[in-house]
């Protein structure tokens, strides 16, 4: 049965974005490590980087689509469950630095010992085997949301409430980070990584394996995200985004479909995050500022909700952009952000992969209308030419 | 010797007198003092104790150095010339300051000073002429900062001085000051322990952080029933000051609510009448301050005479920038995505964006310090309130819009209006109400309230591109918190913000504090979704 829950996330357009993906993933790393540096098709170690950063992002991207394309939960929080992945692994990062750091003190990391702490604190232990670490960036994100979202979805907190409750979440937990007394090395966040599995974070080799490692993740988080929309369970989500209170009188518990998909979506921005982390070498608390998460959903409503490819396609877009931007006309890459967005929700309110997407349907809808007006089933391009023909004459 | 300086005296005397009162006083008033004090060197102890009752009676508050320095044995005398010095220890030599003003007058050698001896009734005779100088001074300010000083003080010996200053004083609020005063000195004198009792009684109305200290240092200096009563009457010190202390959080509390105010009204009706989350609308406040800040440059560079009035003038045209700006963002944007909130929600704040970084563009990203005009500086101690004249203004003036804001919604067509559009959009639409007309003044109407809001908030802090931005969760939590398009519900919800935020302040810091309040709304929000004063019936659907 579950099998045939998975079979069903697979039709011809995702088998040809996964076989993308796939090409992708093994393309990018090949390029890097096959071809010498001066060979025309050699990739950069930080080209690797920055396309496994901006796959960390379509991840995260997903997990936004997930919740607010299909379930009409507009989170403007989800930066805090992508922060909270990346803190999890940054503590187990910094737990392997182990003697290797300045201090060489195999206990207790470097800004512990520096600010004179004694002890590590209770919840940084077990950080140091990567199985509890990776559990807990599921764990902790998925608490989370089980919390926040039993509390909210329970008493029906909805639409623009919502949102902004659940920036407000994002806001307190940046405040918490940036306490002194948090232990999580307040502003300067955990940095200066090592290794990870004990292999080096720098070397190109592990580069390449965290880049295949986000791209495979994107890829799962793709399968479970249409699986599960594609399931009679999706069309209950579908459902509740469009009337929420007609979903309820004809008998569905609302809020468990809500929770479910929410805590779903929350482990998977965790992962995002937990996979940024080794890749961008750096996690502090600005990762909870309210602004990325706002920026995020900006990327899917880009790419185009309710289509999971859309949402990637977006986080990659916008996001190759802004590194582009930045690197040209640094001081107008806010304006451009904004823009797009404001034309985009003003004149593509479907984004790009939903407008292309209806447009295309929209096409074949009028050929099959005109092929059957004309009474042709066949050949619809010489029925067309012989009428244009015929109305010449 | 002695009849020809009496003959001098007199012959000054008479000269200043001829010279008419005014003149002498202010024009030979510091030579006159600085003669008498370089006399004081001079001739035996008698002469000197006159010279120091001379003193007393010129009655000017300058010559207290001189006589300070005289009883610690610090005021000398220049062999070569006379004239006397307060002077320093420094190393082999002595460092010299004028007797007046203090002033540094160099060094000189231990050998070219003359140490101004005293004795014990000289040093009587100093405290007498200092206590005269001071606690007996004409002028009731002076006696009572004299009295204060006094109080801190605890000198046992100036027990007589203060005895004498209350038998002649005869401002109540002075006398009181200088019976805690005496009550003080008793305390910290070997006088019996029923003196003590009844001085620990006399402390008790103070009530103050010093009587507080004064009590502890005597309740642990003593035992038996001097020590209970002392203590009895700390603890009831401490409620007074505690209850001072609360009020003071309230106060900080109302005014950092009534800024808040300002800035959610305008907030609270678009989100009321339209049903739009304007994350733009910290930025309107930024747009107020702004303003603010050109107006008040302009007028500095051509018109300085009108800075006190500058605020006159920033407030309309603060209302109308903000008002114009709000106004084109609801035509060229927000009208094209109604009915679609998370839409709204997000342009705005990619709007919001926008203004920040123009205004970074234009005036760079430093903070900047508004002036603030004479009549708002200052500020003025109720017991043991501390109220600054600025936020005063501000608490007074948000009351004054919200009042403002409240009569247009009841009493105008305009306000009619927007209730009936807040209440049913369709119903109201097919009454005739031209509904986009009012949403676009409604937007209008809220910016300008927000740029205000920024006028009001340069007064308080610096400004900065990103000032709005801190706003708009506390906007959203005071909107959630009070209730939607419900003015008096904003007003309490704003104001219990504010002063929960003070009172959590002390005990669990400024930003855990905010983090307390934050969860506590996100709390609230599932008990009561629609506010504290929700609207009822079928209005709460439409």
């Amino acid at each position: 049965m579950i099998t045939s829950f998975f079979l069903r996330a697979f039709d011809g357009k995702a088998l040809l974005f996964l076989a993308i993906l796939a090409a992708f993933a093994i393309a990018i790393p090949a390029g890097n490590l096959l071809f010498p540096p001066d060979h025309a098709l050699h990739v950069p170690i930080y080209v690797v980087s920055l396309l496994g950063k901006y796959m960390c992002y379509a991840l995260l991207a997903l997990s936004v689509d997930l919740v607010w394309g299909y379930c009409g939960i507009l989170s403007l929080g989800h930066g805090a469950f992508f922060a909270l992945g990346g803190y999890a692994m940054g503590m187990y990062l910094m737990r392997q630095i182990g003697v290797c750091g300045v201090y060489g003190n195999a206990e207790l990391p470097d800004f512990m010992v520096f600010l004179n702490w004694k002890e590590l604190p209770w919840y940084w232990y077990g950080f140091d085997a990567f199985p509890f670490a990776f559990l807990m960036v599921l764990v902790v994100s998925a608490v989370l949301a089980f919390i926040f979202g039993w509390f909210a979805f329970r008493s029906r907190v909805t639409g623009v409430y919502l949102s902004i409750i659940t920036q407000a979440m994002t806001y307190a937990l940046l405040l918490a980070f940036r306490r002194n007394d948090m232990r999580f090395c307040v502003n300067n966040g955990l940095t200066d990584f090592k290794d990870i599995l004990s292999f080096s974070v720098q070397a190109d080799g592990t580069r390449s394996a965290l880049f295949f490692a986000s791209v495979a993740a994107v890829a799962v988080g793709f399968v479970i995200a249409r699986a599960v929309t594609r399931s009679k369970f999706g069309k209950v989500l579908i459902a509740v985004r469009d009337a929420e209170s007609r979903t309820r009188f004809l008998g569905y518990r609302v809020e468990h479909y809500k929770l479910f998909v929410w805590v779903l979506s929350a482990m998977m921005a965790g992962v995002a995050g937990a996979l940024y982390v080794p890749q961008v070498g750096i996690i502090n608390p600005g990762e909870f500022a309210p602004a990325n998460s706002i920026e995020l959903v900006i990327w899917v409503a880009v790419g185009g909700r309710v289509t999971l490819v859309g949402a990637v396609l977006g986080a990659v877009l916008v996001n190759f952009a802004k590194t582009w931007f930045t690197g040209v006309f640094p001081e107008l890459w806010l304006f451009a952000l904004v823009g797009l967005f404001v034309a985009v929700t003003l004149f593509l309110p479907k984004g790009i992969v939903g407008t292309i997407a209806q447009g295309w349907s929209a096409l074949r809808q009028r050929r099959r209308s005109v092929r059957a007006e004309a009474g042709i089933d066949e050949a619809p391009y010489s029925g067309e030419a012989s009428m244009k023909h015929q109305a010449a004459e | 010797m002695l009849p020809l300086k009496i003959i001098l005296f007199a012959l000054f005397l008479a000269l200043s007198a001829l010279a008419g009162p005014s003149v002498s006083f202010a024009a030979d008033g510091g030579s006159d003092l600085r003669s008498l004090i370089n006399e004081l060197a001079k001739g035996s102890y008698d002469d000197t104790e006159r010279q120091i009752g001379a003193i007393a009676t010129l009655g000017d508050e300058a010559a207290m150095p001189a006589l300070q320095a005289l009883g610690t044995n610090d005021l000398m005398a220049r062999k070569s010339d006379g004239i006397v010095f307060i002077v320093k220890k420094a190393g082999r030599n002595y460092e010299l300051f004028d007797a007046i003003t203090g002033e540094a007058a160099g060094e000189a050698a231990r050998r070219d000073m003359e140490r101004i001896r005293i004795n014990n009734r000289l040093r009587r005779a100093i405290r007498s002429a200092l206590g005269e100088l001071t606690l007996m001074s004409k002028n009731p300010e002076r006696r009572m900062k004299a009295a204060e000083q006094v109080f801190k003080a605890r000198d046992p010996e100036a027990i007589e001085t203060i005895d004498q200053a209350l038998q002649a004083e005869s401002d109540p609020e002075i006398a009181t000051l200088l019976r805690q005063a005496r009550a003080a000195a008793v305390l910290n004198s070997d006088a019996s322990e029923a003196d003590k009792l009844a001085a620990v009684e006399g402390i008790k109305e103070r009530g103050d952080q010093e009587a507080r200290a004064l009590l502890a240092s005597t309740a642990d200096a003593s035992e038996g029933e001097l020590h209970d009563a002392a203590v009895m009457v700390q603890s009831h010190v401490e409620q007074i000051l505690a209850a001072w202390n609360a009020a003071q959080n309230v106060w900080y509390g109302l005014s950092l609510g009534s800024v808040l105010l300002l800035a959610v009204i305008g907030f609270a009706i678009t989100f009321g009448v339209m049903g739009v989350i304007n994350m733009a609308h910290g930025e309107m406040v930024m747009i107020g301050a702004y303003t603010t800040l050109v107006v008040q440059e302009i007028i500095r560079t051509s018109a300085p005479w009108l800075f006190d009035f500058s605020l006159f003038i920033v407030l309309p045209l603060a209302f109308l920038i903000a008002g114009a700006v709000g106004v084109a963002l609801e035509r060229f944007v927000i009208r094209f995505l109604y009915g679609r909130p998370l839409e709204t929600l997000l342009a705005t704040w990619g709007i919001s964006l926008i203004l920040q970084q123009a205004v970074r563009t234009i005036f760079g990203a430093n903070n900047r310090k508004v002036g603030t005009p004479s009549w708002m500086s200052g500020l003025n101690e109720v017991g043991g309130l501390t109220i600054t004249y600025n936020r005063l203004w501000i608490i007074i003036f948000s009351l004054v819009v919200f009042a403002v804001l409240v009569s247009v919604l009841k009493a105008t067509r305009f306000g009619l209006y927007m209730r009936a559009v807040t209440q049913n959009r369709r119903m109201a639409s097919s009454m005739g109400i031209r509904t986009p007309w009012v949403d676009a003044l409604t937007f209008g109407l809220g910016s300008g309230i927000a740029g205000i809001a920024g006028v009001a908030f340069s007064q308080i802090d610096n400004v900065s591109p990103n000032l709005g931005q801190s706003y708009i969760i506390d906007s959203f939590m005071v909107v959630a918190f009070g209730g939607v398009g419900n003015l008096w519900g904003m007003l309490v919800g704003v104001m219990t913000l504010g002063v929960v935020n003070k009172f959590l302040e002390p005990y669990a810091g400024a930003v855990l504090g905010k983090i307390l309040v934050l969860v506590f709304i996100i709390l609230f929000i599932q008990k009561r979704l629609r506010g504290l004063f929700a609207l009822k019936g079928r209005a709460v659907e439409a």
